[in-house]
C-alpha cells in the first residue's frame, strides 16, 4: 500500500525521489566524522526551532514603541504557554551561536575552509554574518533598557563611516533618534527580511557542500579510492548512518537546552541581560552597558582601540576587519596540509593562542574596563591606565597576527605526512 | 562549427539590449523602497525648541531635558566645579573646543555662554550613549585624580564639568553643545538662538 503511494508520487514527481538519494540515502560522507561534525546538522535544527518559535511569539508581540515593552511581557505572563514558546526564542539565539562557533571551529581544526570547499567557507561566513543582523536586529524586539542603548550603539557604529556615515545611520533609524520607525523596520528585517536570506544561504551552503563533498578529521579526499559501484571506500551513505547519529546527539543537545531554557534562561545575565527588564528610556543609559555575549570579542577590540585625528573610526573599522578577515581565511591558510593531525606545532600555537585571546576578550567585553583595576602612577604616559583596556589591546593584536601572519607560518610549518586514506580509530 | 550552432547576432543583441532595459527597471524600481527608509514628513516635523526654568535647579544638580528625543542635561555649576576645569586641563584631548561641536558663544574654556550654566547634549560622542554625572568624590570608582565630571558606561568615555574629553577615552570630540538662550535669570529656551532664529 506504503509502496502503491510512493511509485504514484515517484512517477508523477521524480525530483522528490532523486533529491533525497542525491542528499541523503546515497550522499557518501567519510565514515570517520567525529562529534566536532555534528555542530552543522545542530545548527540546522536551532534554525528550525528559532523559526517555529519565532512565528509564535509574532502573533502575540506589537512592534510599537509604546506596546512592544508590554507586549512581551504580556506574552510571559498572560499568554497560555507563552513564557515558554519566549524563553525557547531566547536560548535558542544563544544556542545558535554556540553551535556555530563550534562549528567554525570545526573548520579551523581539520582545514574544512581550504581548497575545494572555499565557497563553502564563504557561504559559511556570509550565513554569520546574517545571523549577527538578525540577533541584532532582534535584541531591538523587547524595547528594554539594553534593547534601545544595543541599537543606539552598534546604529553608531554606521555613524561613524567617513562622509556617508551620519547619512547612514539615519536611513538605518528612519529618525534622528532609535525610535518607534527603527523598531518597526527592525521587526520587519528580523521576522522575514533576513530569515529569508539566512534560508537562501544555508540551501547554498549544504548544495555547495554536497557539491565537492564532506571534509573528515583526516582531511584526506575519500573520492580516491572507489569500490565497484563507484561509491568512495572510505564513505559511508548520510542516511541513515549519519541521520542517526545527528539524531542521537540533538537527544543531548535538546536535554541541555532544556535544562537552560527550565532552569537558568537568563543565564546569569549572559543570555538575557537584567537592564532589558526595564523599559527603554531614551534620556538614561543604564550604568552599565555590554552586548550579549556573542558579541562580546569583537566589542572589546572596538573598545580596546584608541581614537585617532578625533575620529572613532579606527575602531570600528578593526571590528569589522576582525569579523570580515574570515572571508579570506582559504587564502591566508597555505599550508599543505588540511587536518590539525598532521600540521604542525607553529599552527597549534597559533591556533591554541587565538582561542584563548577570542575567550579573554569575549569576558572582557562583558565588563567595565576598570574590572581589573589600574596601574600605578609611573604609567602616567600611557593615555589609560585601566589594565583591561590594556590587556584588550595585547589580545586584539594577537587576534589580527593570528590571520595577518597565517600566510607565513601555515606554510613554514613542519607538517607531518599524510595517509591516502582515512585512519579509522574503532 | 556549423549552420545550425552560429550564434545568431541579432537575437543575442536583443537578449542583451532587454536584460540591460530590465535590469535598469528593477534598480528604478528599488528607489521608493529605499526612499521609504527615509525619517517620514512627521519625524522630520518633530523637534521644536524647549523652556526650562533654570532656577527651579539646585547648583550642582544635573537636570536631564527631552530635546529632540535626546537628552540635554542643563547643570548650574558650583565654584569648585569651575575651577576643576583649570585643572584638568592637561589630560584633555580638546581642551580649546576647537576640533568640537558648539555654538561661537559656547566655544570657551567652560563651553558656555555663562560660566555657571552649563548645557550640553548629553549623547556620547563616541557610539552614542548618555553619559553619568560623577562627582569629584567618585575617586574610588574613576581613579584618585578625578575631579568630577562625566562618565560613558558603554566604553568607558570620560568627560570634565565642561563636556571636554579626557585623554585615552574612545570618544574623539567633547560633547556637543545645542543651540540656546537665556531669556532671563530664570528662563533658557534650548534649540533656539540668534542663528538658528535667522535661519
Amino acid at each position: 500500500m506504503a509502496l502503491g503511494v510512493w511509485q504514484w508520487i515517484d512517477t508523477r514527481f521524480p525530483t522528490l525521489g532523486a533529491e533525497w538519494r542525491k542528499h541523503a540515502s546515497e550522499y557518501y560522507a567519510p565514515k570517520n566524522l567525529n562529534l566536532w561534525y555534528d555542530f552543522g546538522a545542530l545548527a540546522g535544527l536551532v534554525l528550525i526551532i528559532q523559526i517555529l518559535s519565532g512565528i509564535f511569539l509574532t502573533m502575540n508581540y506589537k512592534p510599537d514603541a509604546s506596546l512592544a515593552f508590554g507586549s512581551v511581557e504580556y506574552i510571559m505572563r498572560d499568554v497560555p504557554g507563552g513564557w515558554i514558546i519566549r524563553y525557547v526564542h531566547s536560548t535558542g539565539a544563544s544556542a545558535f551561536f554556540i553551535v556555530v562557533y563550534l562549528h567554525m571551529f570545526r573548520a579551523l581544526l581539520y582545514g574544512s575552509h581550504k581548497q575545494p570547499r572555499e565557497l563553502v567557507w564563504i557561504f559559511g561566513v556570509l550565513i554569520y554574518l546574517t545571523l549577527m543582523g538578525e540577533a541584532f536586529f532582534g535584541y531591538l524586539l523587547p524595547w528594554g533598557q539594553m534593547s534601545y542603548w544595543g541599537a543606539q550603539v552598534i546604529v553608531n557604529l554606521f555613524g561613524t563611516i567617513p562622509f556617508i556615515g551620519p547619512d547612514l545611520a539615519l536611513w538605518i533609524r528612519g529618525d534622528y533618534v532609535i525610535s518607534d520607525a527603527t523598531l518597526n523596520r527592525f521587526f520587519a528585517l528580523h521576522v522575514i527580511a533576513f530569515p529569508l536570506v539566512l534560508l537562501g544561504l544555508v540551501v547554498a551552503h549544504i548544495l555547495a557542500l554536497h557539491d565537492v563533498g564532506s571534509n573528515n578529521p583526516d582531511g584526506v579526499d575519500i573520492k580516491k579510492f572507489k569500490d565497484a559501484n563507484g561509491h568512495p571506500q572510505d564513505g559511508i551513505p548520510f542516511h541513515p548512518y549519519y541521520t542517526v547519529k545527528d539524531l542521537a546527539v540533538a537527544v543531548v543537545f535538546l536535554a541541555i537546552f532544556c535544562f537552560i531554557m527550565f532552569f537558568v534562561p537568563e543565564m546569569g545575565g549572559y543570555f538575557l541581560e537584567a537592564n532589558n527588564f526595564n523599559p527603554a528610556d531614551p534620556l538614561k543609559t543604564p550604568p552599565h552597558i555590554a552586548p550579549v555575549w556573542y558579541f562580546t570579542p569583537y566589542y572589546s577590540i572596538l573598545r580596546a582601540v584608541p581614537p585617532l585625528f578625533h575620529s572613532q573610526f579606527p575602531g570600528v573599522l578593526a571590528m569589522g576587519i576582525a569579523v570580515l578577515i574570515l572571508f579570506f581565511l582559504p587564502w591566508l591558510d597555505r599550508s599543505p596540509v588540511k587536518s590539525i593531525r598532521y600540521r604542525g606545532g607553529l599552527y597549534k600555537t597559533w591556533l591554541a593562542a587565538f582561542v584563548i585571546v577570542f575567550f579573554v576578550l569575549g569576558y572582557l567585553g562583558t565588563e567595565p574596563t576598570t574590572v581589573w583595576g589600574q596601574f600605578r602612577d609611573p604609567w602616567d604616559l600611557l593615555d589609560t591606565k585601566d589594565v583591561a583596556t590594556w590587556v584588550a589591546r595585547l589580545c586584539s593584536i594577537v587576534y589580527f597576527l593570528f590571520f595577518f601572519l597565517m600566510p607565513w607560518y601555515s606554510a613554514r610549518d613542519k607538517v607531518k605526512p599524510v595517509p591516502e586514506r582515512v585512519v579509522w580509530h574503532a | 562549427m556549423n549552420e545550425q550552432e552560429k550564434v545568431d547576432k541579432t537575437r543575442r543583441n536583443l537578449v542583451v539590449a532587454t536584460s540591460v532595459v530590465g535590469g535598469a527597471a528593477s534598480v528604478g524600481a528599488a528607489v521608493p523602497f529605499v526612499a521609504s527608509m527615509w525619517p517620514s514628513e512627521r519625524a522630520r516635523a518633530a523637534g521644536a525648541p524647549v523652556d526650562v526654568d533654570v532656577s527651579r535647579i539646585p547648583p550642582g544638580e544635573l537636570a536631564v531635558i527631552e530635546w529632540r528625543g535626546k537628552p540635554v542635561w542643563v547643570l548650574r555649576r558650583t565654584k569648585e566645579m569651575i575651577e576643576s576645569l583649570k585643572a584638568v586641563e592637561p589630560r584633555l584631548s580638546d581642551p580649546q573646543s576647537k576640533a568640537s561641536e558648539q555654538p561661537k558663544y559656547a566655544q570657551n574654556e567652560y563651553r558656555s555662554a555663562s560660566p555657571e550654566l552649563l548645557v550640553l547634549v548629553g549623547v556620547c560622542t563616541h557610539l552614542g550613549c548618555s553619559p553619568q554625572e560623577k562627582p569629584a568624590d567618585a575617586k574610588a570608582e574613576m581613579g584618585a585624580d578625578w575631579l568630577g565630571g562625566f562618565y560613558c558606561p558603554c566604553h568607558g568615555s570620560k568627560f570634565d564639568f565642561a563636556g571636554r574629553v579626557f585623554k585615552g577615552s574612545p570618544a574623539p570630540l567633547n560633547l556637543v553643545v545645542p543651540p540656546y538662550t537665556v531669556v532671563s535669570e530664570t528662563k533658557v529656551v534650548i534649540g533656539e538662538d540668534e542663528k538658528t532664529k535667522g535661519a
